[in-house]
């Protein structure tokens, strides 16, 4: 059995999560393989346990619904949670984007 | 000297008014967590620099934030509320069965005694309590489970429990009021509870008396006399003198009955304030003036308040949480507006002053009075 592979990631948060969270620019985590959006918000939340609600709901860990997930262009947010991430996520080369909704005009 | 500390929810943070005892002067620190919603900040009454705040919003939910040093410093706490059990269904407003979904805290009720013990009204209707200074929220699971739960739709604002009553006697004496459900009272701690709102009169409902249905705004209670009790319902100001069990209306003379807060004088049992507002169509001050009234009697014989108020073009509504007293000999009285106003009347409302005009849209305000 091989050892996990560990993927730096770097994640963007949206202003007001940046502020719950104390985080300045980008937060980079360390997630074995497979990089995923629930790996990756997994990771996020052991490290902020304050964003615990604010990104997924509580016990269901939904994505909270004018929560979005952009990374490389493309808009990932109804992608299935456990789907990889795009190469460039997983390798670094681009961050996986946690946007608030537009809303209203 | 004492002092007070006016805690101010709005709809883009919060902020603290302070002042000493001659309220003329005022500090205002804020916007503490700008951008965010904040439907209520109340401090503990076992210790003035315990305070508690829920902070929510469309996008990233709820938090609940703590201070440990009267409002300069915050920290989140807790914010997982999880219905206990069956979580079951109420009415959607158009009739239709719907499952209890979490959206926010309207109301955070600290305990009396215990600074770690604090109560959490929320919407969709439930009450939460923590024992544990917010770290960690247990639903009191019964009242969501009243007989009539299924029945209960939601208000204008949402299907919301927006007011905590803890009564100084009995710590397992507890009364709520919920939009659109009614006033409930438990006598056991939370383990049963008793739709109390005989004598309401609810025209918008298919049964005008019914049991549950009614659209309570706000509740208030003298300390002394918890029996007591007064209520901002949709249309129509009630009072109660055996604990919810019977109301009577006591509008009176008011120029409109419909309105959102009402308030006790801190000295006075039988003195009661509430702010007229138009209509359930028109949430604005009647004919643009914005008076408050005050009763010296405990209902009926209403006088209006008006000197340093607007007089004219006044279209803003004050909310349910929105106005507060201090306990101070000479009863200072608080009031937010939608309009971000926020008027304060050092002598019992006989005089009023703002303290702060251009806050965002005020959603409640508390007040601390410091030894």
């Amino acid at each position: 059995m091989t050892a996990p592979t560990t993927h730096t990631i770097r994640i963007v948060l949206p202003a007001h999560l940046r502020v719950l969270g104390r985080v300045d620019g980008e937060v980079v985590l360390r997630v074995d393989s497979p990089v995923t959006q629930r790996s990756v918000l997994d990771a996020l939340e052991a490290r902020h346990p304050v964003l615990r609600g604010t990104i997924r709901e509580h016990g269901t860990l939904r994505r909270r619904a004018f929560v979005r997930f952009f990374a490389c262009e493309r808009d990932l947010s109804h992608e299935p949670p456990d789907d990889p991430l795009p190469d460039a996520v997983v390798t670094g080369a681009e961050p996986l984007l946690v946007v608030g909704a537009m809303a209203g005009g | 000297m004492t002092g007070v500390r006016v805690l101010v929810g709005t709809r883009k943070g919060a902020f603290v008014l302070t002042s000493d005892g001659s309220r003329r002067d005022w500090e205002i620190s804020g916007p503490h967590f700008p951008g965010w919603e904040i439907y209520h900040v109340k401090g503990s009454p076992a210790d003035p620099d315990r305070i508690y705040a829920s902070q929510s919003g469309g996008w990233f939910g709820q938090l609940i934030q703590r201070s440990d040093d009267g409002g300069r410093t915050w920290n989140p706490v807790g914010n997982e509320f999880v219905y206990e059990g069956d979580v079951g269904t109420h009415q959607f407003f158009d009739g239709t069965a719907v499952p209890w979904k979490f959206t926010r805290v309207w109301h955070l009720e600290p305990s009396l005694h215990d600074p770690d013990t604090i109560f959490a009204g929320v919407e969709d209707a439930a009450l939460f309590r923590s024992g544990d200074g917010g770290a960690t929220w247990q639903e009191l699971p019964a009242l969501r489970g009243h007989g009539t739960g299924p029945s209960w739709q939601p208000g204008a604002g949402g299907m919301c429990l927006h007011t905590i009553l803890l009564d100084p006697r009995d710590d397992a004496h507890i009364t709520t009021a919920i939009s659109a459900a009614g006033s409930f009272r438990t006598d056991d701690g939370g383990k049963t509870w008793r739709a109390i709102n005989r004598g309401l009169r609810s025209d918008g409902i298919p049964d005008p008396d019914a049991e549950v249905g009614h659209c309570v705004h706000h509740l208030a209670m003298h300390p002394t006399r918890p029996d007591t009790l007064f209520m901002q319902k949709h249309w129509d100001v009630m009072r109660s003198d055996d604990g919810g069990e019977n109301w009577r209306e006591i509008s009176g003379n008011l120029p409109t009955d419909f309105g959102f807060v009402v308030e006790v004088h801190a000295h006075e049992p039988e003195t009661i304030y509430v702010v007229p507002i138009t209509s359930d169509y028109l949430h604005v001050p009647f004919d643009g003036k914005l008076r408050v009234y005050r009763s010296r009697t405990g209902g009926d014989e209403w006088e209006p308040l008006t000197r340093g108020l607007p007089q004219e073009h006044c279209y803003v509504n004050v909310l349910r949480d929105a106005m507060a007293v201090d306990t101070l000999d000479d009863c200072g009285v608080y009031f937010g507006t939608t309009g971000g106003q926020v008027y304060g009347s050092p002598d019992a409302g006989e005089t009023w002053a703002p303290i702060v005009r251009d806050l965002p849209s005020v959603l409640s305000v508390e007040v601390q009075t410091l030894p």
